[in-house]
């Protein structure tokens, strides 16, 4: 499609609508609302990863200064927070969910886990009243490590009678083992995927406002999907119906995956509301965010790569412990096994996969999806491995990637493991990488950093994702609990302007531009005269939300079938006004025009004509110009691409430095080229922050060593490059704008180019391996155990 | 209580706070200039950067009543009506934001930057901003957007 007729269509790089509120300080956050008669909310929080709660005393902060109310777990009587995907063992029978209240309910499970929440006219005299609650726990030892918590021994939840969640497999595992038996070469690997907390820089906030007049509800929250956080809160947890439930997100600042999930603190404060009569503002300073905040990652697998006499991938064979953390947050069990074991061929052509996977539950904060979800740890492994299997049999790295690639003139392909690709060209992305990263000039940069003592290396990652999860039947089939599709409302007004109503949420992906552009360029209509409205269930018919990287691919593809809907009713108007056949009828630029005549009406005059409908064809149409669409997508969307990293490693210090990244995603069609690099910039940042600095961590006890930006390394602007980015575009066969998706692409693909690049930088002193983060002391113990 | 006065965004203000009242609580609960925000506990993110006589500092780590007196400018106190400062146009220019959320405190640190140092190196620019951490952008089109800026502002 080329540029629309306003110079603001499909491919331009149009200057974001939504940035002056940002840049003036007129953005509306979840803490910028503030309601009348509001209260504070404060939640007293366990200092013990695990223990019992043999007593609470709330006499003494219920009667201090300014307090409203303090509820405890014993006070709140509703059903727990739900966990939106059932996964079955590979016996057939059903995971455990154990219980999730919102307030503790006779044991705490991870440090952070809620205990009491006081409501009070200040948020300090909350904290202060907070203080006098006297809690009498019986402390128990945590269970941290994830094979010694498999064995049994102490129980995070008792009832259960096992500290497994599930042990779950995909794939031929008979055939695996004797694939891997006939192979001339098997690689193995030990990879731990570290555990990540998210950190979107706005915190967590809500305010929840009960109105006793009618009966209703509204929640202001920091969330990824208003419409997914109504349906969770009102059905399973507080019996509410959702039409006395209004759920607003309104600007959120950054999400990640973080604000996907249904959370106790919100819930919390919409249920309090009402036993107060008046509203209740909640906002997590960062400590609590990064205690109760759904973490990222944490694997720990063990995977072997059959290898033939003519470098061919014969098999895979993956074994992985996926921590779920303390509880089941709201999509924690799909991350580890349909948005994890399913990317396990990558882009290559491996026959025959198996991947096993149990899931561990420990004394920590729950685990779901973080930016990629499951994608990053296959990207990772696999990568990792392919690496490896080119050092041990003397392949170079390219080659044995090229040489077991998947074929641009194979698609569809089905892999082993249930996913079928629409698209892809993976030579074509290599290709462009290798050119814009100079790869031809690294020995001449190695020599040059070898002249200042430095090692340097070079590490690639051809990667895919899947996007946009779906179809709803499919994943329904497999234990999905919600549907997956999108809605879009589109609501022409009488003089022409439109209103868009999108299921989708943005928390700095800028739908309100790119969607308008996507309006703009099927309307023909000028993008000030289109209004994206999303983040409300009030306004928005239904929605599922933004995570996956789905918007563009099913939001946008809603959005276009709405927009189809309105030029097909508005084309039956202009036929009837202009006494022609509607088949006659042509709409390009924004005028509908009859084939072969200068009869012509611009878009604006129809939609006075559907609302003053004085000439109308009312056998015909009902007035009006307002038009919805559901969109239920017929298969995932499969970016993919190439990821060079090239690094500096100072052998006397361990010191990694980043000198270049280059990435060239096949995404699909680029709707806004400006707004695409910005997604894959902030991914690639956060792939770096994992690969170089950012990792969970816990002591034995279970507790949280990680838990503010003094001992947590958020990757800095003098940590980073400039990074070299373009796209190279497959289209994606199904679905109308032929888009893959972009929000993830960068924190996917970048964390094995960068540890690969640091293994080549070192692999002459004999260096095999480094887990991430790969931190100047790791780096350094490596080189020093490799030198004996 | 203490009562406290300072100018904002070139307005005289006063108001009522308790001693432990830190200036961004001020600001955002009684000012209701909600555009600087509040992004961590520690003195790191940045969010909350705003101008004390001309000086970026982070208004979460100094009491309210430590600004008495003050001339306070914040991101609301930037543009000329709808006409943004240099530094908020290069950021629109330049895709330097995308949630928006660290915005506030980026800008203000960043205009502090080029006032103190006209022609900063890239080197110097991501230096600078250790102070302010964003999780959207990779800082890659914030370095850009300063950089365009610096030149704007005659740098």
């Amino acid at each position: 499609m080329p540029d629309g007729v306003t110079g603001t269509g499909i491919g331009a790089a149009v200057k974001r609508v939504e940035d002056q509120r940002f840049l003036t300080g007129r953005g509306n956050y979840t803490d910028d609302i503030n309601r009348p008669g509001q209260t504070y909310a404060y939640v007293l929080r366990s200092p013990h990863a695990h223990a019992t709660i043999k007593s609470i005393d709330t006499a003494a902060a219920s009667a201090a200064s300014g307090v409203v109310a303090v509820f405890t777990g014993a006070d709140m009587e509703v059903g727990g927070l739900p966990c939106g995907w059932l996964i079955h063992n590979e016996d057939g029978s059903p995971m455990h969910e154990p219980p999730h209240p919102p307030l503790a309910v006779g044991k705490v499970r991870h440090v952070g886990d809620q205990v009491a929440a006081v409501i009070a006219e200040s948020l300090a005299e909350a904290k202060n009243a907070a203080e006098l609650i006297k809690v009498d726990y019986g402390v128990l030892p945590a269970v941290m490590n994830m094979k010694a918590a498999e064995a049994g021994g102490t129980l995070v939840h008792d009832d259960i009678g096992t500290n497994k969640c599930y042990d779950w497999g995909i794939g031929d595992k008979d055939a695996v083992d004797a694939a891997l038996a006939a192979s001339a070469h098997v690689t193995e690997i030990d990879i731990v995927n570290n555990r990540l907390i998210p950190n979107a820089m706005e915190p967590r906030a809500a305010v929840a406002d009960f109105n006793g007049a009618n009966s209703e509800y509204t929640l202001y929250t920091t969330s990824q999907n208003p419409h997914v956080i109504r349906l969770l809160m009102g059905a399973f947890v507080l019996s509410l119906p959702e039409h006395k439930l209004r759920v607003i997100a309104p600007d959120v600042g950054g999400g990640f995956g973080s604000k996907i999930f249904l959370y106790a603190e919100e819930t919390i404060i919409t249920w309090a509301s009402a036993r107060i009569g008046r509203p209740i503002k909640w906002t997590a300073d960062r400590s609590e965010a990064f205690m109760t905040d759904a973490h990222g990652r944490d694997h720990v697998t063990h995977a072997k790569l059959g290898i033939d006499a003519n470098g061919k991938f014969t098999a895979l064979k993956v074994e992985t412990y996926a921590n779920m953390g303390a509880y089941l947050s709201t999509f924690a069990s799909s991350v580890p096994t349909y948005l994890y074991a399913t990317l396990l061929a990558g882009v290559y052509t491996t026959p025959v996969i198996y991947a096993n996977v149990k899931a561990i539950f420990t004394n920590t904060v729950p685990v779901d999806a973080y930016r990629g979800a499951g994608r990053p740890e296959a990207s990772y492994l696999l990568e990792r491995i392919v690496d490896r299997a080119a050092r041990e049999t003397g392949v170079d790295q390219l080659e044995i990637r090229r040489h077991n690639m998947i074929q641009p003139d194979a698609f569809p392909y089905q892999t082993p493991v249930a996913l079928s690709y629409d698209s892809g060209n993976y030579q074509a992305t290599l290709d462009s990488a290798l050119s814009l990263g100079d790869v031809p000039g690294f020995p001449a940069r190695k020599a040059a950093s070898a002249a200042k003592g430095l090692k340097r290396g070079i590490g690639y990652s051809t990667y895919i994702e899947a996007c946009g999860i779906a179809p709803s039947a499919v994943a329904g089939a497999l234990g999905a609990r919600a549907g997956l599709y999108e809605s879009a409302e589109v609501r022409v007004h009488p003089t022409g302007s439109v209103t868009i109503f999108t299921g989708s949420h943005s928390h700095g992906q800028g739908h309100e531009t790119t969607f308008a552009q996507i309006v703009s360029d099927q309307l023909g209509i000028a993008m000030e005269n289109i209004e994206i409205n999303h983040g409300d269930t009030g306004n928005v018919q239904f929605g599922m939300g933004t995570y996956g990287s789905r918007s563009l691919a099913v939001g946008g593809t809603a959005l276009v079938k709405a927009t189809g809907k309105i030029i097909a009713k508005a084309s039956k108007i202009a036929a009837h006004i202009m006494e022609a056949s509607a088949d006659d009828i042509e709409f390009k630029d924004g005028n509908f025009t009859v084939a072969g005549t200068d009869k012509s009406m611009a878009f604006g005059e129809i939609a006075l004509a559907a609302y003053v409908p004085h000439n109308f064809p009312h056998d015909e149409l009902e007035p009006g110009l307002d038009e919805t669409a559901f969109y239920d997508p017929a298969n995932f969307t499969f970016p993919g691409g190439t990821h060079i990293c090239e690094v500096e490693v100072d052998p006397e210090t361990g010191v990694v430095k980043v000198d270049s990244f280059t990435a060239v995603d096949d995404i699909g069609r680029v709707i806004n080229p400006m707004i695409v690099e910005g997604q894959v910039h902030g991914g690639v940042a956060q792939g770096i922050g994992q690969a170089l600095l950012e990792g969970c961590s816990y002591d034995s006890d279970g507790q949280l060593l990680t838990g503010s930006y003094m001992d947590y390394t958020m990757p800095r602007a003098d940590n980073l490059p400039t990074f070299k980015v373009a796209t190279q575009s497959t289209l994606c066969t199904h679905n109308i704008l032929g888009v893959k998706g972009v929000g993830e692409v960068g924190a996917i693909g970048s964390p094995p180019a960068v540890i690969n690049a640091i293994v080549d930088a070192l692999s002459d002193l004999g260096v095999k391996d480094i887990s991430m983060p790969a931190t100047s002391s790791k780096v350094w113990q490596a080189i020093q155990d490799a030198r004996g | 209580m203490p009562t406290v006065s300072m100018t904002v965004n070139g307005k005289p203000v006063s108001g009522e706070v308790e001693a432990r009242t830190l200036l961004v609580q001020f600001l955002r609960d009684q000012l209701r200039l909600t555009g600087t925000h509040v992004g961590c506990d520690t003195s790191q993110c940045g969010a909350c950067v705003v101008h004390i006589d001309g000086e970026s500092a982070k208004s979460c780590t100094m009491l309210a009543l430590q600004a008495d007196g003050a001339a306070v400018t914040t991101i609301e106190g930037l543009a000329d009506g709808e006409t943004l400062h240099p530094m908020q146009e290069a950021f629109r220019n330049n895709h330097g934001l995308q949630c928006g959320f660290c915005t506030p405190g980026m800008v203000m640190s960043a205009i502090d930057l080029v006032k103190k140092n006209p022609k900063a190196s890239e080197t110097e620019i991501r230096e600078w901003l250790e102070g302010n951490i964003c999780r959207c952008t990779g800082y890659h089109n914030i370095v850009k957007s300063i950089q365009e800026a610096a030149g704007n502002m005659g740098g």
